[in-house]
């Protein structure tokens, strides 16, 4: 794993996006052709499947180590990654073993076919000859979420880089539904032509946020407006006879979704439409915690379906009668587009996202204020000439979501944070009155600078009231102004109110306690925008 | 009445009335050594080893300050005091409290690592045994010095062949003072930030051997800079003063780096394991080496930390201080405002 280690190594030890693609272009220049395909999987979320419980593989790192289990645990959470707090504990190596990448994928998917004790001692004897890096990366190999720092782009970048083909083209070669067993580095990119493989994807094509005026962008005739809607951006294609359906995450999702099955006949082969995967019912989106229940299911049942249908909300057409027309403006393809959808009738499971109608900017304006009614996220804007680019562009496109709903509540608990910031306290629970009571609703995390962090942690030094384990109680004195992005109804939670993705935007000190919102404020917002 | 008890101002000896390393001003504080969160401002009075007075002293101002050598005793109302070698930087101490035949060590920061620079950590035998915890966890494993500083050096030489400044953050006091000691000076010239020139300054007064430095000024040509290495703190990172080294790599030596979420966090290119802190196996083995029954954990993973030790049947609770551990914030806006003033 010398190399690999190597190449990790050098990965770690950069910031820089250029010295990490020039660290990556080495490698896949000199590495063994296996170990570049392996790379190239892990580095495009095609890890292998878990052959180890992680219960497990914890308690032979305690055992190897002499480190109690509880000790490990406690590490673990201090750390904040399993794989590197087992790699930090583990004894030095008493030998040293020197074997491909490719060479461990074999040895990490072989374990699948030991019982629990042969599995104990094929992990033992690998960590024995591997040093603290490269049992770091044996551990993550393992126990998956393998990330190093360097997106599928930037891969993509080195590896046209190392090969001199284009990257655009690369990248897309690289989609699809291939894994390192079925496929060579060979076929795989050098070999490869873009039609061998009917399920593969284009490159999904992001927005940034909008960060300037209105006017900035130019003419409003320049540009088509529609909303962003709040589901899981995919990607239909029909091909050969058959329908895929990828998430942007590049998964494959085509059967957690059986509504979009019957696409397979209805539209004609050569089809490919980038839109949303949404729950919807009674000609209105439902919120995204309705898709929730859905995400993460492989078994679809009936209820499921009942509760929580899908249709994809169409926003853009990518492939049509087997061209690629990605380069085509997009009034152009959203002509083509519309036309699609109007020849078939799908039952309302191909909808067109529609455009916004305006004329001047303050009614797009006036429109993005709906956009919390009509469960979305909030607009999108694309420039009527622009074509389908590849990855996240600035320029043409821009996502415009409307701003976080905020309430100022105070803080009641706090808790210490991970790693560095073990010994600060950054995990806080909020509270709304009710009456002269304070009842918790939310906790958050983030959104304080370090100077801050410090201050309120020396202030919690000094505020305890009660301690419960890691917890501590404290004096209501802090008023923060808490922003999230949505609020639904939830029996797990004791104030009635689940919100999306909390997070402290400002430390109110100009506020005194008294002047936090109460619950009834929040029930108010729940009622609002918790619709569905 | 135990001989040493934990109050809301610091570790107090109400027998003898002084203040161990107190948070707020008192009447007589002994000092285990001169960083930030040790020795504060307002006491009226502070007692403290020979070789941590001066920087204690360039930090505090005109403070009324008594000095000890090592292991001699100063009695007060019958408690004998007397200052052990904690390794941790420069003059810091254990501080040794003895009365009727009961021993407590109070120990300040330490490390068991003999850096060559601060006095060596002697073990203290005692009863009670106050100690920090800042990197009481198995994760934390210190390789030896020589290699680090090799590390360091080698990662200088790299810098210098790609024509690319090296910029090494760490702590004003201490620290620095160790790098520079270890540093190849054969490589190239040494800059340093004001924080840390003007503590070199006090350390080399005292007579103790530092390599040369050179101050970074207005004056200085940017030219200058490629293929040598700049000493500074944290917190220079990321202000305008930092511009001047245009295309710099950036490496930050500390217990932390250990981890790789903290590296990121800093924003380093690259991260060296080096602490003035005990590891987990030097906290462990000089709490074995005082004989102590009972111990008191101060700033770290306190909970963690003496959880452990009651497992290996110790008597063992955790503290609330207002220390803090390697990183400390207040040390690095100390060492940036003695820099501007
Ligand atoms: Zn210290
Ligand atoms: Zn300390």
């Amino acid at each position: 794993m010398k190399h690999f280690a190597d190449l990790f190594r050098k990965l770690d030890r950069t910031t820089k996006t250029n010295a990490k693609v020039e660290a990556l272009a080495d490698y896949f220049r000199i590495a063994p052709p296996d170990d570049k395909l392996w790379t190239i999987a892990l580095l495009s979320h095609r890890r292998p499947r878990r052959t180890v419980n992680s219960r497990l593989f914890r308690s032979w790192a305690a055992e190897l180590s002499g480190v109690d289990l509880w000790l490990l645990e406690e590490s673990y959470h201090v750390v904040g990654d399993l794989a590197e707090t087992l790699a930090l504990v583990l004894p030095p190596p008493t030998e040293r073993s020197d074997h491909s990448l490719s060479y461990w994928m074999g040895y990490i998917q072989g374990l699948a076919n030991y019982d629990d004790e042969g599995k104990r001692e094929a992990v033992m004897a690998a960590w024995r000859g591997l040093d603290t890096t490269e049992r770091f990366l044996f551990n993550k190999l393992i126990t998956g979420g393998f990330r190093i720092g360097v997106s599928q782009k930037l891969m993509t970048r080195a590896l046209s880089k190392a090969t001199d083909i284009e990257e655009n083209k690369l990248a897309h070669r690289l989609m699809g539904n291939w894994t390192p067993d079925d496929t060579t580095f060979e076929d795989l990119v050098i070999n490869a032509s873009e039609g061998d493989d009917d399920s593969r994807p284009y490159p999904f094509y992001l927005a940034y946020q909008l960060e300037q005026e209105l006017v900035e962008l130019g003419e409003p005739i320049d540009w088509q407006a529609e909303h962003k809607w709040d589901g899981i951006r995919g990607q239909l294609i029909v091909r050969g006879g058959e329908v895929f359906v990828w998430s942007r995450g590049e998964e494959l999702v085509t059967d957690k979704y059986p509504e979009y099955h019957p696409l397979a006949d209805l539209l004609p082969d050569g089809t490919v439409i980038d839109g949303e995967i949404l729950p919807f019912a009674e000609g209105r989106p439902l919120g995204f915690n309705v898709l929730q229940t859905r995400i993460g299911r492989k078994k679809v049942s009936k209820k499921l379906l009942q509760d929580a249908p899908v249709i994809l909300m169409a926003y853009d057409l990518l492939e049509w009668n087997g061209e690629d027309i990605r380069p085509r403006p997009l009034a152009e393809r959203r002509t083509l587009l519309e036309q699609l959808v109007d020849q078939v009738d799908t039952d309302g499971v191909l909808q067109l996202s529609p455009v916004v109608d305006y004329t001047d900017w303050n009614e797009l304006a006036a429109e993005r204020e709906t956009a919390r009614e009509k469960n979305s996220e909030g607009l999108m804007l694309k420039r009527k000439d622009s074509a389908y680019r590849q990855g996240r562009k600035k320029g043409d496109w821009w996502k415009w979501k409307v701003d976080p709903l905020t309430i100022d509540a105070v803080m009641i608990y706090a808790q210490r944070g991970h790693g560095r910031r073990a010994n600060l306290y950054t995990d806080f629970t909020f509270g709304v009155w009710d009456g002269d009571q304070l009842v918790p609703f939310t906790k958050a995390y983030s959104g304080l600078t370090d100077k801050e962090f410090n201050r309120i942690t020396a202030w919690v030094r000094r505020n305890t009231v009660e301690r419960f384990g890691p917890v501590r109680s404290v004096k209501p004195q802090h008023v923060f102004e808490i922003g999230f992005e949505g609020i639904r109804k939830s029996t797990r939670h004791k104030s009635g109110v689940a919100l999306r993705f909390p997070r402290m935007l400002r430390w109110r000190e100009d506020k005194p306690v008294e002047e936090a919102n109460t619950k009834e404020d929040l029930l108010q917002l729940l009622e609002q925008y918790g619709g569905g | 009445m135990a001989l040493l008890e934990f109050t809301d101002r610091g570790i107090y000896c109400s027998r003898a009335d002084v203040y161990i390393d107190p948070w707020r001003p008192v009447k007589r504080a002994l000092i285990t050594h001169g960083h930030a969160d040790h020795s504060r401002w307002g006491n009226e009075a502070y007692l403290c080893t020979t070789s941590a007075a001066p920087v204690i002293r360039h930090r505090l101002g005109e403070v009324n300050i008594q000095t000890v050598n090592y292991g001699s005793t100063t009695t007060i109302n019958g408690v004998k005091f007397s200052f052990h070698p904690a390794g941790h930087i420069i003059g810091s101490a254990q501080i040794r409290v003895e009365y009727g035949g009961e021993i407590w060590v109070a120990s300040g920061d330490y490390k068991t690592e003999d850096d060559g620079i601060s006095e060596a950590f002697a073990p203290v035998r005692c009863h009670h045994f106050i100690t920090e915890s800042t990197f009481g966890l198995p994760v934390y494993r210190w390789r030896p010095q020589e290699e680090i500083m090799g590390e360091i050096n080698d990662w200088w030489r790299e810098n210098q062949s790609a024509g690319k400044t090296s910029i090494l953050t760490t702590y004003a006091l201490g620290k620095a003072q160790r790098l520079l000691r270890g540093l190849d000076t054969s490589i190239g010239t040494i800059y340093t930030h004001g924080a840390v020139e003007n503590t070199n300054e006090v350390i080399r007064r005292q007579g103790i051997d530092l390599p040369d430095t050179v101050r970074v000024t207005r004056e200085i040509d940017k030219k200058a800079y490629p293929g040598n290495l700049v000493l500074t703190t944290p917190g220079s990172i990321g202000q305008p003063w930092i511009k001047k080294f245009t295309g710099a790599v950036v490496g930050s030596a500390s217990g932390w780096m250990t981890l790789r979420g903290a590296r990121r966090r800093r924003g380093a290119d690259r991260g060296f394991v080096l602490s003035d802190h005990a590891d987990w196996s030097g906290l462990l083995a000089a709490i074995e080496a005082t004989g102590a029954e009972n111990v008191y954990v101060t700033h770290g993973y306190t909970a963690i930390f003496s959880k452990y030790l009651r497992s290996l049947g110790l008597n063992a609770v955790e503290l609330e201080t207002e220390y803090e551990g390697e990183d400390v914030a207040e040390e690095d806006k100390l060492a940036e405002k003695e820099a501007e003033s």
